[in-house]
């Protein structure tokens, strides 16, 4: 009965827009062990749909799978229509898929700037030289925009606090997502004002259209962001739930078994 | 539960974010490079010290302050190709028989050919055995360490039985003058070569991509692999410029003592390793300094240089600049971990 509520409730949106990144049949297995048993799941632009479940669930499985850090063992990616599989990071990069890491994925001795372009490094002249000037001016103007407070984009990311790491690690998301951002639990270490400040983001890169999956353990910022709810418990996918639809009772029994 | 516990260390963070005047102050020092502030003080509080102890030794005249550069050359040559490969997180233990072994084929193709050859048999086999090295950790992930333990040690007996122990001379003039005795300007080549290694040392390292890419290979694998980076090619590159140096290194000791030897750079491992963390290259990777290897180097240089004067015997030497190391390599790390 819950996968014929689940069926109706991925049709319901998909006649308002054609879905942006459309999984289907996600398996995945580490040798032995099954991280993810089976996955369908639907994201469309603009849409934001948070991924709920206990620790080892399978949630940042899945996050690295949409990123092209580990490959399905099983199931389809449609990225706008065609299938597609990422051989790396870089590839789903580059279809404007952007992500922030559990773990920021930062490199903590190199500046804020140097790590905002990591990768993808400004240049200028016939010797592809570092156009650092170019770099901090970006990165000063958008780390101003967003709001994310920190004493110099020339500071290490060793001397910000938790805080402003997770700033910069989004900041660098929203600088260059196009289409879709992923957020493996992005307000994990911050106090109420931040977490607030990364809502607002998070609504703001959902303004511009961008399609967002976050994973969270908070159910209060799960009902004050998403529009859906999918649920996962050891690697079994529970359900996806309109956010209106459903409630923070039927949310926990959901992710934790219980009635 | 876990969202109380997340909550307090949200806390933290906010208090954190006051602290802003620290961060300020220690960003403009990272600004400025001072943080390697503490080798440029050990350069010259050791200068001062032998100027005025071996003042009557001629410590101070400019035919002992070249010859310390002379003499250094080679082993800066070495530490250049060490600060890539530290700040990426690996290292090489390899380069001073690898110079040995550039030497002595670029003495050998010299027997009977052209110095152009020998240039790049020399070269050649630096860069092949330091892709060698580069092709194992890369994609064999094999550890840089063990790796070139291993090298080292196969690449000092391919030294020995090259030559059976015998040193193998090198008259060609063109060579000797490009790499030795020869100047340019009234400046001695080895100083040009130096200049110019660490000039283009410091510009790849300090002012492109690929510099940027080194560091954040070493700093956090992980975040350079999802930021696109390429790290088993990095792993392969540093590797591969550390073979590179130690053979342009073989080529300055075979110009240097117009000879090769299997023991040239024997000696080298623990001064230029020394040289390299002193000049406040970090030794799990992250963070590195040309210029202040260059430094270190000469530091090291000018040590040996004025153990000798002092009229230390060779066995007290090595016990001193031994401790001396330890000191500055202590002094320097504690000011890495800070
Ligand atoms: N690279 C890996 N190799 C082997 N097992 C893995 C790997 N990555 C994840 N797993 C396993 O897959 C399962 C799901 O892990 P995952 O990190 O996706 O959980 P999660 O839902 O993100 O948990 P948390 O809330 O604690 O972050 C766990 O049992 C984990 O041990
Ligand atoms: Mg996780």
């Amino acid at each position: 009965m819950s996968t014929m509520m689940e069926q109706s409730t991925q049709t319901a949106h998909s006649d308002a827009s054609p879905p942006l990144l459309s999984l289907n049949g996600i398996h995945k297995a580490f040798g032995g062990i099954v991280a993810i048993e089976e996955l369908s799941l639907d994201l469309h632009p603009g849409e934001i749909v948070a991924l709920v479940g206990d620790n080892g669930a399978g949630k940042s499985t899945l996050v690295k799978i949409i990123s092209g850090v580990h490959r399905p063992t099983a199931g389809t990616i449609r990225l706008e229509g065609r299938e597609t599989s990422f051989a790396d990071a870089s590839a789903a990069r580059a279809h404007g898929i952007e992500v922030v890491y559990q773990d920021l994925a930062l490199a903590d001795q190199q500046t804020v700037y140097m790590n905002m372009f990591l990768g993808r490094e400004l240049t200028h002249g016939p010797l592809r030289l570092l156009d650092r000037r170019r770099m901090i001016k970006d990165t000063e103007a958008l780390v101003q925009e967003l709001d994310v407070r920190i004493p110099s984009v020339r500071a290490t990311i060793r001397d910000l606090s938790g805080g402003q790491r997770q700033g910069v690690a989004i900041a660098r998301a929203t600088r260059w997502a196009s289409k879709l951002v992923l957020l493996d639990e992005p307000t994990a270490a911050l106090g109420v004002a931040e977490t607030a400040k990364v809502e607002k983001l998070i609504l703001a890169l959902k303004a511009r259209n961008i399609a967002i999956l976050i994973i969270s353990h908070s159910l209060d910022q799960v009902f004050r962001l998403s529009d859906r709810i999918c649920v996962l418990r050891r690697g079994q996918q529970i359900g996806i739930r309109r956010t209106s639809e459903t409630d923070k009772n039927e949310t926990v029994s959901m992710i934790t078994g219980l009635h | 539960m876990s969202i109380t516990e997340r909550g307090s260390q949200g806390a933290r963070a906010t208090t954190a974010e006051h602290e802003t005047g620290r961060t300020k102050v220690s960003s403009v020092w990272s600004r400025l490079q001072l943080q390697n502030g503490i080798v440029y003080l050990g350069f010259i509080a050791i200068f001062i010290f032998f100027a005025v102890m071996l003042h009557d030794d001629g410590f101070l005249t400019t035919r002992n302050l070249t010859n310390i550069v002379l003499q250094t050359a080679p082993a800066t040559i070495m530490a250049i190709g060490l600060v890539f490969a530290l700040s990426a997180g690996e290292i090489d233990l390899s380069f001073g028989s690898t110079t040995a072994v550039a030497a002595l084929c670029a003495a050998m193709a010299m027997q009977t050919m052209p110095a152009l050859v020998g240039v790049f048999a020399g070269l050649g086999v630096g860069i092949a055995i330091g892709a060698f090295n580069g092709a194992m950790v890369a994609w064999l992930k094999l550890p840089s360490f063990l790796v070139t333990l291993a090298t080292m040690g196969l690449f000092a007996g391919v030294a020995r039985t090259l030559t059976d122990l015998r040193s193998i001379p090198v008259i060609n003039d063109t060579f000797t003058g490009m790499f030795g005795s020869g100047d340019l300007f009234g400046v001695p080549s080895l100083v040009w070569w130096t200049i110019g290694a660490v000039a283009a040392g410091h510009i790849i390292f300090r002012h492109t991509p690929f510099g940027a890419h080194v560091l954040a290979t070493g700093d956090n694998p992980r975040a350079a692999q999802v930021s696109g980076i390429k790290v088993p090619r990095i792993r392969f590159l540093v590797l591969t410029i550390c073979g590179a140096c130690a053979g342009l290194a073989g080529l300055l000791y075979a110009g240097r003592l117009q000879a090769a030897k299997y023991t040239l750079g024997e000696s080298d491992l623990m001064i230029v390793i020394a040289a390299v963390i002193v000049g406040g290259t970090a030794l799990n990777g992250g963070k590195g300094a040309i210029i202040g290897a260059l430094v270190g180097s000469l530091l090291m240089g000018m040590l040996n240089n004025g153990l000798i004067l002092m009229g230390l015997g060779v066995s007290d030497q090595m016990i001193v600049r031994g401790l001396i190391i330890l000191l500055a390599v202590a002094i320097s790390l504690r000011d890495i971990n800070r």
